[in-house]
């Protein structure tokens, strides 16, 4: 009964085609050597010439670049400390009792609630509402108005998946750490912690991309010195043919590509490296 | 046995005070800022009254709104159709196949959504790779418009938001209890009747998760519209977005928002309704 049929192979075959033709297109594109006002609309012949100035500082897109990576850090970095945090708080929270009593837990309730908002409503109203928060506040924009903002929405991914994660692990292991004399926060950074850190880490990861990937929030925060990457590829596409962003794209792409290649063979050799522990065991 | 996890409630603090600032304070402030009239510059200023969505409330607007609608409607049906079987199929392949292809799916992810955006945009273009293709064939004399119409805003954004779909889906569809599904057939039902009473409704909060995300966030996607709609299609996000860069009105941007963050608030609390929860929303 579990079993695709041939044609199922086609379908999904044909669909990840048309997944991938916009960007092989953009990635043959950035080989074309026609320089001209047709550069991203007729294929010429094979060049190398978007890749080698690429990173020129008169492009601006090595700036971009670095700005985007240094915002995703301090984002992902913050949003990791405070959505863990606020997983181990609300994970498998006692029904009944809590210490902060019944508006206390009321609140927290709903602080919980407010979290994870951000991933459900639509990206443009948070960006007008952080504007106009941060106009009001007097702040000026830039690097500081970007990380807030995107704390806001990686918050909600990591809480997310940690949370989900310490619901699925045996309260036991925790209990038999106590009884054994761990202290409460020796439990916790001994046994739940490194059981939650895959979590953690895949949390991170996927926020590390929205965080990476986020236009339009980042649209209506950014400072005049902060253009992020997705920001200086809209205002070049905007423009007209920028044959350089495709050559930026191709260097992502394999970036990407490379990373994850290197996560799976990782994650291979943990595998097997597990299985002749256990085989050495029994 | 000491339990000593109730005292932690207090590590999720930071979290609840973080999301009432930066979440509850802001949107408050805007549903406040709707209220008031455009001032100097770039504030807002009194009379309080309810203008702004007088203003709102006129053709144009509501016109804006229904092809908002009509496009996010269409975007998660068009979703559904390609993504669920596609979730599907790739929930009964082999488990190694399976990584492979659910890294497929994700790696466009990681690459910049504007870029691939603008591949659609080369595609599409008079002198693109569809047109040349189409011409060379001599299915038409002269090239098609493809570019700049709701047609390539619709592949855009189902391009854009298909992952959404197949992620929620095939996570449902992974946890599927398939001796039902045998037991479905052993008691008579062909596959098609198996695939509709058993398979469907077990996957149902998956197919709710994947309608919600893609739905909410077609609304506010200005710049696939703004690159591959041109000037012809003016969505709600697209309003807003002029309202606050070229009219600099903030109060009336606002509103706009205002009024789709309540259209967001009824699919959520419809969505709550049929048991979804936020959780089933990443994967």
């Amino acid at each position: 009964m579990k079993k695709n049929s041939p044609w199922a192979g086609v379908y999904m075959a044909l669909v990840l085609v048309l997944l991938y033709l916009p960007i092989l297109v953009v990635v043959l594109f950035s080989f074309n050597s026609n320089p001209g006002r047709t550069a991203n609309f007729q294929f010429e012949g094979f060049s190398m010439q978007w890749y080698e100035n690429l990173f020129d500082p008169i492009t601006g897109y090595g700036q971009a670049l670095m700005n985007s990576l240094s915002i995703a850090f301090w984002s992902v970095l913050l949003s990791a400390v405070i959505g863990t945090l606020g997983a181990i708080g609300l994970a498998r929270r006692p029904v009944r009792k809590s210490v902060l009593g019944k508006a206390g837990a009321a609140a927290l309730s709903l602080g919980e609630q407010l979290a994870v908002l951000p991933i459900m409503i639509p990206e443009i109203i948070l960006g007008i509402a952080f504007m106009a928060l941060f106009t009001a506040l007097k702040m000026s924009f830039g690097m500081v108005t970007l990380v807030l903002s995107h704390i806001t929405f990686c918050v909600p991914y990591i809480f997310i998946t940690v949370k989900g994660r310490l619901a699925t692990l045996d309260p036991g292991l925790e209990e038999a750490a106590r009884d054994l004399g761990a202290s409460p926060l020796r439990a916790l950074t001994t046994v739940t912690l490194p059981l939650a850190l895959p979590a953690v880490i895949s949390g991170c990861l996927l926020a590390f991309a929205m965080s990476m990937d986020d236009f339009v929030i980042s649209f209506f925060v950014n400072g005049p010195t902060t253009t992020t990457l997705p920001l200086k590829v809209y205002s070049s596409v905007k423009v007209g043919v920028p044959p350089h962003v495709n050559a930026l794209c191709t260097v992502m792409l394999v970036a990407v590509f490379f990373l994850v290649g290197m996560g799976q063979l990782l994650q291979a050799r943990a595998e097997r490296r597990r299985l002749k522990s256990v085989k050495a065991d029994s | 046995m000491k339990r000593p996890v109730h005292r932690r409630e207090a590590m999720a603090i930071p979290m609840a005070v973080y999301a009432a600032l930066f979440v509850g304070v802001s949107l408050m402030y805007i549903i406040g800022l709707s209220f008031l009239t455009r001032g100097e510059g770039f504030t807002a200023s009194p009379p309080v009254s309810p203008h702004n969505y007088e203003r709102i409330a006129s053709p144009i607007y509501l016109r804006s709104l229904l092809l908002s609608l009509r496009l996010a409607g269409l975007t998660a049906l068009f979703c559904l159709l390609i993504g669920y079987p596609f979730a599907y199929f790739m929930a009964k392949a082999r488990p190694k196949a399976r990584t492979w292809i659910l890294l497929l799916v994700i790696v466009p992810f990681w690459t910049n959504a504007l870029i691939r955006i603008y591949g659609w945009k080369i595609l599409f273009s008079a002198s693109g790779p569809i047109n040349q293709a189409i011409l060379a064939l001599g299915l038409v004399e002269r090239p098609l418009k493809l570019l700049y119409t709701d047609f390539a805003v619709l592949v855009g954004m189902v391009y854009a938001m298909i992952p959404f779909m197949v992620l929620p889906v095939y996570s449902a569809a992974e946890r599927l209890d398939w001796s039902v599904v045998e037991a479905a057939r052993d008691l008579g039902a062909n596959p098609i009747k198996a695939f509709f009473t058993v398979v469907v409704p077990m996957t149902m909060p998956g197919i709710l998760a994947g309608l919600v995300l893609t739905f909410i966030p077609s609304i506010g996607l200005f710049f696939l519209s703004d690159l591959l709609g041109g000037s012809n299609t003016m969505l709600w996000g697209n309003m807003v977005h002029n309202e606050l860069l070229k009219s600099r009105d903030l109060p009336f941007a606002a509103a706009l928002s205002v009024v789709l963050l309540a259209l967001t608030g009824l699919v959520i609390l419809l969505y709550r309704k049929r048991g979804g929860s936020a959780e089933t929303m990443v994967f």
